[in-house]
C-alpha cells in the first residue's frame, strides 16, 4: 500500500496521467465544439474506434504515416458525417444515432478488420505505424518537470494544442461567435442569416477530426495495434468531462486530465495487487461523481438565479 | 362531418407511414447486409440462402429463434417502459448481466421447493434489476445528470463488479473457469419441446408483455409515464408528479430486465457462465424503437431480430462471415426507422392527394 501511495507522488505518475489524459482531452474539445453549437452527440466512441481502425489500416497499406493519419481522420469524418446527416437532415432523434453509431463503430470495425487481417481480436498482424515519441528540446532537461512534460507521443502534444485551438476557435473567431449564437439563441442566429445547419455541421465535423485523433492515438500511439473495443468508454468519459467543464475549453481540459487521472490510477492499482476489475471501475465512479458534482454546482447556481430574478420584481 | 372524415384519414396515413418507414428502414438495412455478406464470402449465393431462410432449414434452428428471443421480449419490453417515460437509459444491458447473477445466487441454494424456487430466484432478479435501474434515474431526478452517460457508466460497473463476484466470491472451482456452481435441479425451468431448448420462461414472457402494454397503455399510470416521455413540462403543469413517474417507470423496466436475466439462466443455462455482457440489452433498445415503444409491437420486433440473428448465426457457422454484421444491421435499422423526415415526402404527397380528393367531392361526403 505504502508503495502505491509513493507511486502516486512519484514521476512516473505524474507522466502517466499527461499521457492517459490525451484521447480524453480530444474528445472533449469535439465535445466542446458539439455543445457550443447545442448538439447532444454521442458517437463520439464510433468515431474513435473507426478512425482508430482507419489510422491502423491506411499506415499500413501506404506504409507512410501521414496517408495513414488522413485515413484515420477520414473514417473518423464519415461517423460524424452520418450523425450530421440523421440528425440535422432526417431529423432522427439524437440520443438514438448517438447509440446506433457506436453500435456500428463496434461491430463495423470488427467486420473490417476480419476481412482484411482474418482476425478478430487485433490488428497485430498488420503493420500498421505508429506516431512518434517527441522530446522538447529545452524543457527535457530540466530534472522534474522534463520527466513529466517531455517525451510525449506527437499527439499528446498536439491534444494539448487542441485546447487552445478550439479556444480561439470559439472565441476569436468569426466562425465561433456563429457556432456560438447558433447554440445559444438559434432565433436570433438565423434572423442575422446564419445558415443554421451549416454552421451545426460545421462544429460536428470539426468535432469529427478532432475525435479521430483521440482514437488514432490509442491505436497508434498507446498501444501499437488496434483491438477489439479498445475505446472502453472513453467516448463517454469525454461527454462528462465537458459536462463538467460547462462546456468551456480550459476548464474541460482539466477535467478531462481528472479523468486521465483516475484512468492512471486504475492502471497504477492494477500492478499493486488489487484485484483489476475494482481497479477497472475507477474512471466510471469518477465519471459519475463527476456528474452529481456538476449537477448539484448547477442547481445551486438555478437557485441563485431564480432567487436574483424575484428578487428584481 | 367531412372535417372529422378527413382528420381519420390523415391519422390513417400517419399510421400507414410509420409502418411503411420501418419497414422500408428494415429493407435497407436486410439490402446493406446481403451486400456485405456477397463481397466478404467466398460461397456469397450460399451465404445469402443461408442468412435470409437458414433458421427455418431445421427443428434446431427454428428453435434456437424463440430461444433467442424469449429475453430480448424481456429486454425490448424493459426498454419500451424506459424509454417511455423519456429517459434515454442505456442501464438494462449491464442489469441483465448482474441479475442473471443475482439469480445465481438464489438457484444454487439448496432445500427450497421446486415450485417456489424459480419464482424467488425471478424475484430476487427483479428486485436487484430495480435498484440498479433506479440509479440513473434518481442521478437524473436529484441532480439533472444525463441519463445516458450515467447508464452506460452504470453498465461497465455492472461488468466489472460482476466479474469481480465470479472471480473472488461465487466461482466454483471445479469449473475450471469463472463460473458459479451449477444451479439446484428444483431452480431450473423445464424445456417446453423435446428437441428444442424452448423453456417456460416463454409463458413469463407473453405475460410480461400483456401486463406492460396493459400498464402503458390502460392505466392512469402508464398515461403519466407516456405523457411525461412526451413533454415533462406539460406533464407537470398538468399536475403529474414526474420525479415519480420517472422513478417508477425506471424501476419497472428494471424489475422486467431482472425478470429476463433470471428467466434466461434457469432456462438456458446450468450455471453462470457468462464472460463479458451479452448484449440482450442493446438488442432491447433497437426493439424498443422498431416497436415504437408499445410493447404491443415487442412480439413481433423480437421475432424479427431473434431471425436475423440466427440468421448471422448460421452463416457465422457455415461460411466465413463474421458475426459482427448484425450490429452493422442494427445500427441501420435504427437510424432509418427513427428518422423523422426519412420519406417524409411520400407522406406529404399522400396527404395532399386525399384533401385534394375531399374537396373535389364534398357533396358526396355531406350526402352521406
Amino acid at each position: 500500500m505504502n508503495e502505491l501511495v509513493n507511486y502516486i507522488f512519484s514521476v512516473g505518475f505524474a507522466n502517466s496521467i499527461v499521457r492517459m489524459s490525451t484521447p480524453l482531452i480530444f474528445v472533449s474539445m469535439a465535445a466542446v465544439l458539439g455543445a457550443k453549437a447545442n448538439i447532444l452527440c454521442i458517437a463520439y466512441e464510433g468515431m474513435m474506434l473507426f478512425a482508430a481502425l482507419g489510422g491502423v489500416i491506411g499506415s499500413a497499406v501506404f506504409q507512410n504515416l501521414f496517408a495513414g493519419m488522413l485515413c484515420g481522420v477520414l473514417a473518423g469524418s464519415i461517423i460524424a458525417g452520418l450523425f450530421a446527416y440523421f440528425v440535422l437532415v432526417l431529423k432522427t432523434k439524437d440520443m438514438l444515432v448517438g447509440l446506433a453509431l457506436n453500435t456500428l463503430g463496434s461491430g463495423g470495425t470488427i467486420f473490417a478488420l476480419y476481412m482484411l487481417s482474418g482476425q478478430k481480436g487485433s490488428s497485430i498482424s498488420m503493420n500498421s505505424l505508429q506516431f512518434p515519441s517527441v522530446a522538447i528540446p529545452v524543457i527535457k532537461d530540466i530534472p522534474v518537470l522534463g520527466d513529466i512534460l517531455s517525451g510525449h507521443n506527437l499527439l499528446t502534444y498536439l491534444a494539448y494544442l487542441s485546447v487552445v485551438l478550439v479556444y480561439v476557435l470559439l472565441y476569436k473567431t468569426p466562425l465561433g461567435l456563429r457556432i456560438r449564437s447558433v447554440g445559444e439563441n438559434p432565433d436570433a442566429a438565423e434572423s442575422v442569416g446564419t445558415d443554421i445547419v451549416k454552421v451545426k455541421v460545421i462544429a460536428l465535423m470539426i468535432g469529427g477530426i478532432l475525435a479521430s485523433f483521440g482514437g488514432m492515438f490509442m491505436s497508434m500511439g498507446y498501444t501499437p495495434y488496434f483491438t477489439r473495443d479498445m475505446m472502453n468508454g472513453r467516448g463517454f468519459n469525454a461527454i462528462a468531462a465537458q459536462n463538467l467543464g460547462v462546456g468551456h475549453p480550459l476548464l474541460t481540459m482539466v477535467c478531462a486530465m481528472v479523468f486521465g487521472m483516475a484512468d492512471a490510477f486504475g492502471i497504477a492499482l492494477q500492478t499493486y495487487r488489487i484485484p483489476s476489475q475494482v481497479a477497472s471501475m475507477v474512471p466510471y465512479i469518477t465519471t459519475l461523481l463527476g456528474l452529481v458534482i456538476i449537477g448539484q454546482a448547477q442547481k445551486k447556481k438555478e437557485k441563485k438565479r431564480a432567487l436574483m430574478l424575484g428578487a428584481r420584481e | 362531418m367531412s372535417m372529422r372524415h378527413k382528420e381519420k384519414n390523415v391519422e390513417g396515413i400517419e399510421r400507414n407511414f410509420t409502418m411503411i418507414r420501418t419497414l422500408v428502414g428494415v429493407g435497407i438495412a436486410l439490402l446493406l447486409a446481403l451486400v456485405l455478406i456477397a463481397a466478404v464470402s467466398d460461397q456469397p449465393w450460399q451465404a445469402l440462402l443461408g442468412f435470409l431462410i437458414g433458421p427455418f432449414t431445421s427443428i434446431n434452428r427454428m428453435g434456437s429463434v424463440v430461444e433467442k428471443a424469449i429475453p430480448l421480449v424481456f429486454t425490448g419490453t424493459a426498454v419500451c417502459v424506459i424509454f417511455s417515460c423519456g429517459q434515454i437509459s442505456l442501464a438494462v444491458e449491464g442489469t441483465f448481466y448482474l441479475t442473471g447473477i443475482a439469480c445465481a445466487a438464489v438457484a444454487t441454494k439448496t432445500g427450497i421447493a421446486a415450485g417456489f424456487h424459480p419464482a424467488l430466484c425471478i424475484l430476487a432478479a427483479g428486485a436487484a434489476g430495480a435498484v440498479i435501474c433506479a440509479i440513473p434515474a434518481v442521478m437524473y431526478i436529484k441532480f439533472d445528470t444525463m441519463t445516458v452517460v450515467s447508464s452506460l457508466m452504470i453498465n461497465f460497473l455492472c461488468l466489472h463488479i460482476g466479474t469481480y463476484l465470479m472471480h473472488y466470491v461465487m466461482k466454483d472451482p471445479a469449473a475450471g473457469f469463472d463460473a458459479s456452481a451449477k444451479y439446484e435441479k428444483t431452480a431450473r425451468l423445464s424445456s417446453l419441446f423435446p428437441k428444442t431448448n424452448i423453456h417456460t420462461g416463454l409463458f413469463i414472457a407473453v405475460a410480461v408483455v400483456v401486463i406492460s402494454y396493459l400498464a402503458l397503455y390502460k392505466s392512469a399510470w402508464g398515461y403519466g409515464v407516456r405523457m411525461t416521455g412526451e413533454n415533462a413540462k406539460f406533464a407537470r403543469f398538468s399536475g403529474i408528479h414526474v420525479a415519480k413517474v420517472v422513478l417508477t417507470a425506471s424501476m419497472a423496466g428494471g424489475f422486467i430486465t431482472g425478470m429476463g436475466g433470471a428467466v434466461e439462466q434457469l432456462g438456458m443455462y446450468k450455471r453462470f457462465s457468462y464472460l463479458g455482457l451479452p448484449g440482450h440489452g442493446w438488442n432491447g433498445i433497437m426493439i424498443a424503437v422498431l416497436a415504437q415503444n408499445n410493447p404491443k409491437n415487442v412480439p413481433l420486433a423480437v421475432l424479427f431480430v431473434a431471425y436475423i440473428s440466427v440468421g448471422a448465426d448460421v452463416v457465422n457457422r457455415t461460411c466465413d462471415v463474421p458475426i459482427e454484421i448484425i450490429n452493422i444491421v442494427q445500427a441501420v435499422i435504427i437510424m432509418f426507422v427513427a428518422a423523422d423526415r426519412f420519406l417524409i415526402e411520400w407522406k406529404r404527397r399522400k396527404i395532399v392527394e386525399m384533401s385534394q380528393r375531399a374537396a373535389a367531392l364534398p357533396q358526396n361526403m355531406e350526402s352521406r
